[in-house]
This record gives C-alpha cells, structure tokens and sequence, in this order.
C-alpha cells in the first residue's frame, strides 16, 4: 500500500511538470504583462516593479526560481492583489469551490445512481424511457444554457431563492440557499452521465446468473438490488468520477462567473484577463494536483470494488 | 424483472441461408428501426439546410444594426421571426449564422482531433512494444493536466482568432480517439489480411493506411458524431466567458451570453438561441447513440 501511493505520487511529478512548464511559458508568450493599466506607468517605476518581482531575469531562471519556491510550498506573491499571495487567495476562493463543487459531487453520484438504477429495473418501460430522455437533455443543454433560466424562474419570477452572490448569512441559518441554484445547474449534466452509465451497468448485471439465483431464492427486488448488484454495477460509474470532477472544476468556472461566486474558477479567468501570472499558474497547479490525487482515489475505490483489477 | 432474462436477443438464424451482409448493410437496417435516430438524423439534416441557405434567403443581413428596431418581440408577421437584439439585428438571421459558426467549429475540430487521434492510436498499436508504450504513457500523462483551464488560457492570451478555435479544441479531444483506435489496431493487426501484407513486404506505414484505418471507419463514425456535440459545447462555453468567437461574428455561445444579459426583458434573446443549440446537441447525441448500437455489435447490451 505505502509502496504503492509512493509509486503513484513518483509518477504524478512528470505530469504536474509538463503542466506547470506549458502553463508557465504559455503566460509568459502572450503579448501583454501584469503592470499594463490605462495609464502607463513612468520607465523608472515600471522596471522598479520587474525587478522586485524578479521578471527582468532570463525566463529559464525565473522559471526554476518558481519551481524551487513551489516545492517549498510557496506560490509566490499575486500580481492583481498585490497585498496579498496566491497561496492566501486560492486558501479564501477554494472553500467556496469546494462547497459547491463537493455539493454538485454528492447529488450527481446518488442521484444518477438511483435514476440509472430505476431505468434498469424498468428496462424497456416508459419508466425507462422517459427517465433516459430527461438525462439526454441533461447531457445536451449546457449549465451555461440552465443557468439563466433557473435564474428566470426561481430568482425572477418566483423570488424563492436569491439570483447570485453568497450572502451574508451563515451556511446554516440560510446561507445554503444561495449555493441551491448553482449546484443543481452544475451537478446536473452528472447526473445525466451518471445515469446512463450506471443503467447500462445495471442492466448487464441484472442478467447475470447470481441475480437470478438470488432471485429465485425470493429476495426482495430492493435486497437484490442493494445488496447484490449495486456493487458491480458501481464500477464503471466509479471509473468515470475523474472525468466528472474535472467537469464539476472547468463547470465551476463558469457557475461562479453567472452566479458572482467568489471561487477559484473567477479568480482564474480574472488573472488571466489581468496577466497575473503567479495566480494563473498557481490555480492551474492545484487543481492539476487535486485532479491527480482523486484520480488515486478513484483507483483505490476501484480495487475495492473490483478485486480482479488489483494487480 | 419478470421476463426472461439472459434470453439471447441477437437474430437466431433460421433455415434458409441468407446472402452474406456486410457491417454496412447490416448497421444500416438496425440503426433504420431506431426511431429516435433517424428523427435526430432529419432534424439535423433540415438544420444543416437552414443553416447553410437560410441567412443568404433572409431580409436582413445578420450583422447590420437597427436602431428603429431595438429588441422588438418575436412575431410571424412583424418581418422578424424571432425578434431582434439589443443593437436592432434580427435575430433569425443570426441565430442561423451562429449555427453556422458552431456547427463549423464542431466539424473542423472534430476532424483536427479525428486525424491526430488516428495517426496516434494506429501507430502505437501497429507498432506495439516500447514504442507503444512510450507512446500511451504520454497519452496518460496528457490526460491528467485540466485541458479546458490550458485551452481557456490560450484563448485569454494569444487574442480569439478562429483558426487557434479549432486547434485547441481538436488538440483536447484527440486523447479519447488515440486510445480507442489503439484498442482497436491490437485487435487488427492479428488478423489474417494484415499478416498477408506484411509478408508480402508491405511497409508499416503503407499497412496502417491501406489496410488499418479502413477498417476503424466504423468505431471512427460513432466516435465523429459524439465528439462533434462535445466540440460544439466547448466552443460555446468559451463564446460564453467572451474568449470564443467575436463580434461581429457570431456563434450560439455568444448569443446565448448576450440573452442572459437581458432575460427579463427580452426572453427571446436567451431562448431562440438556447434552443437551437440544444436540440442540436440532443439530436448529435441520439444519433451517436443510434449508430453505436448499429455498429458495435459487443455494445448491444444497452438499447
């Protein structure tokens, strides 16, 4: 096990590598930098600024100073913010990601497996049908499309929940309400997917000789189903949570951009507009990391379900 | 459930001996029956139509303002079908060219990825050993980065020129296609026909065009409509944030990222365009669904 998670975190440095050099020289390509403002800065002042932040070196150096501050775990300082580092904005922006994120997480796993799971017990049915036409038009309208019209409806018209922001109160005494509208538009695209697959898994099980034993045996359809086949029928809805959290992640960024969430996904697209590099690369860092260390666990989750996959 | 189960479904064959049917022929009867295919097969036939001869055939030009005309409703007799927007355009005529641009941008892209996928894929799994094996764990590697923050950035940076649209978005769905045509190659290349070539002393790279790729077509059409929906999508995410497609050229993401700007007040805005870009991606998806149980005989288990 240890020898293992050792091995897997040995082979994640090569990718996190490539992903911070793309990242880094990328940014530094582009045309434009972090000091451009409407109004141009004096000379002095302005190489003043590069010098402090290090950016009048050759590129390789700046490069590798970022590397070997990064490995001590340092981001480095924001360019936007200047009073402040990237480590502190993305430890203010991720708990907002997060929440919604691992909200959106939760109620595409049970929700798309109880939906999958009814569509196969009613295999061929109106049930089935009808569930299957409602996640295809999951999968096919975009949250960007949902978002506004959720927005219409429930914000506009019927005034029951708040149109953005997060709100003053705490999470408990109503705060929650404001995270309602983004989740549901974030999560439901997963749910969709989550469906389908594990009603094509549900399916394939369900035909399987130890179902119809258990069957036979006069089980219960609910037993059956929770405790026989729901295991089985997991694995490919399991292997498919790591394409689904760096959905839930790229989704993100646009739910925090309609709904005015103070998360990582604006911090993102706000820095690159701006030309702040350290915050770019720092966000883009953590969640390659993030997506990495899931996909782990997944694996791990995985050998658990299916031990023929163990090596 | 209470019917059979394990009942075989495939056709049990009967008495007289049929004339052999190839894939094709076979794909073509079974996706015929499929009811929802073929409707999505039509309807994005009509769109496809619309879209290519419908802005020529309209009254107005999609990218001249009017500013006697400034967000009139949708009516049948008023002239503009489905309204106008902010700046007076009727907004039928640029709903058709913004299909236009996305539909283009899902087949351009899609075709980016389709060639990179397959060159990959195929070379990997014809040459096998090391080669192989280098080659997939680059793959792997390229599948853990976030691809959509890198092609965000490369929008926000590099200015939103269309070609860069098109690369980027074929660059992240290439990954998917390599694997699976490589998949496919190492079951190929064991088969007669490829031994027989390469006896008699075909070249590998003469093999893997003549005589591999062809016979990935049909794993490579169900792949094609499933990815052109996903392109589609991700072009319209990026309109969406205002790194896609620019003014005064359109495309559904933009059009639906103005709508919402003024929902309340003009509804059709967000509406029209939301539409079409739905029933587009729904009619790709059904289709794709279609065409794969036609022509992916082990994935019959599901419809």
């Amino acid at each position: 096990m240890l020898r293992l998670i050792i091995r897997r975190l040995l082979e994640s440095i090569p990718t996190l590598l490539i992903l911070i050099a793309v990242t880094f020289f990328m940014m530094r390509m582009a045309p434009g930098g972090p000091f451009d403002s409407e109004k141009r800065l004096a000379p002095e002042i302005e190489a003043n600024l590069r010098a402090a932040y290090h950016l009048d070196e050759p590129l390789y150096q700046q490069f590798g100073r970022y590397l070997w501050n990064l490995a001590q775990g340092d981001f480095g300082p924001s360019f936007q913010y200047r009073d402040r580092s990237v480590t502190e904005l993305i430890a203010g922006g991720f708990p907002v990601s997060l929440k919604l994120g691992g909200f959106a997480m939760l109620i595409a796993v049970l929700g798309g497996v109880t939906l999958g799971s009814l569509a196969a017990l009613r295999q061929n049915k109106p049930a089935d049908y009808g569930t299957m036409a409602v996640a295809m038009t999951g999968i096919s309208v975009p949250n960007f499309v949902l978002a506004p019209l959720l927005v219409l409806v429930f914000a506009v018209y019927l005034g029951w929940l708040p149109a953005g922001g997060l709100g003053e109160a705490a999470f408990w005494q109503g705060g929650w309400k404001n995270l309602v509208l983004p989740v549901i538009t974030l999560a439901l695209t997963q749910v969709a997917y989550i469906a389908r697959l594990t009603r094509g898994s549900m399916i394939e099980v369900l035909r399987s000789n130890y179902i119809r034993t258990a069957r036979a045996q006069g089980l219960s359809t609910v037993t059956i189903l929770v405790r026989h086949a729901l295991k089985p029928a997991l694995v490919p809805v399991v292997s498919y949570l790591g394409p689904a959290t760096a959905g839930l992640i790229t989704g993100s960024v646009v739910i925090e951009q309609i709904f005015g969430l103070p998360g990582l996904g604006r911090y993102f697209v706000q820095g690159a507009l701006n030309r702040d590099y350290t915050l770019v690369l720092g966000i883009v860092v953590f969640y390659g990391a993030l997506i990495i260390a899931f996909n782990f666990l997944v694996d791990l989750i995985y050998g658990w379900l299916d031990p023929r996959s163990r090596e | 459930m209470s019917e059979i189960v394990g009942a075989p479904t495939g056709a049990i064959p009967t008495s007289i001996p049929e004339p052999p049917r190839s894939l094709w022929s076979d794909a073509w009867s079974t996706l015929r029956h499929n009811r929802a295919a073929m409707t999505a097969a039509v309807v994005l036939g009509i769109l496809v139509v619309l879209v290519l001869f419908g802005p020529s055939l309209s009254h107005y030009r999609f990218d001249k303002p009017n500013w006697d005309d400034i967000a009139v409703p949708p009516s049948l007799t008023g002239g503009h079908l489905f309204g106008t927007d902010s700046l007076g355009r009727d907004l039928y005529t640029r709903t058709l060219m913004g299909g236009r641009m996305s539909l283009l941008v899902g087949i351009v892209s899609t075709l980016v990825s389709l060639i990179i996928g397959i060159a990959w894929g195929a070379t990997a799994g014809f040459l096998g050993g090391r080669v192989d094996r280098v080659m997939m764990r680059i793959v792997d590697i390229l599948y853990a980065l976030p691809f959509m923050f890198l092609v965000i950035l490369l929008m926000v940076l590099f200015g939103r020129n269309i070609v860069l649209i098109f690369v980027a978005i074929g660059a992240i769905n290439w990954l998917d296609m390599a694997r699976i045509v490589r998949g496919q190659t190492l079951g190929l290349k064991q088969r007669e026909f490829i031994e027989a070539a390469r006896v008699s002393g075909v070249r590998p790279a003469r093999i893997i065009l003549r005589h591999i790729v062809p016979n990935l077509l049909g794993v490579v059409v169900i792949y094609v409509t499933l990815t052109i929906p996903q392109v589609i999508l991700v072009e319209s995410f990026l309109s969406f944030l205002g790194l896609g497609v620019q003014e005064p050229m359109t495309s559904w993401g933009v059009m639906v990222s103005d709508g919402a700007l003024d929902m309340e007040n003009a509804p059709w805005m967000l509406v029209f365009p939301a539409v079409f870009l739905a029933i587009t991606l729904f009619c790709f998806n059904y289709l794709g669904d279609g065409l794969r149980d036609a022509l992916d005989p082990r994935d019959r288990s599901g419809r």
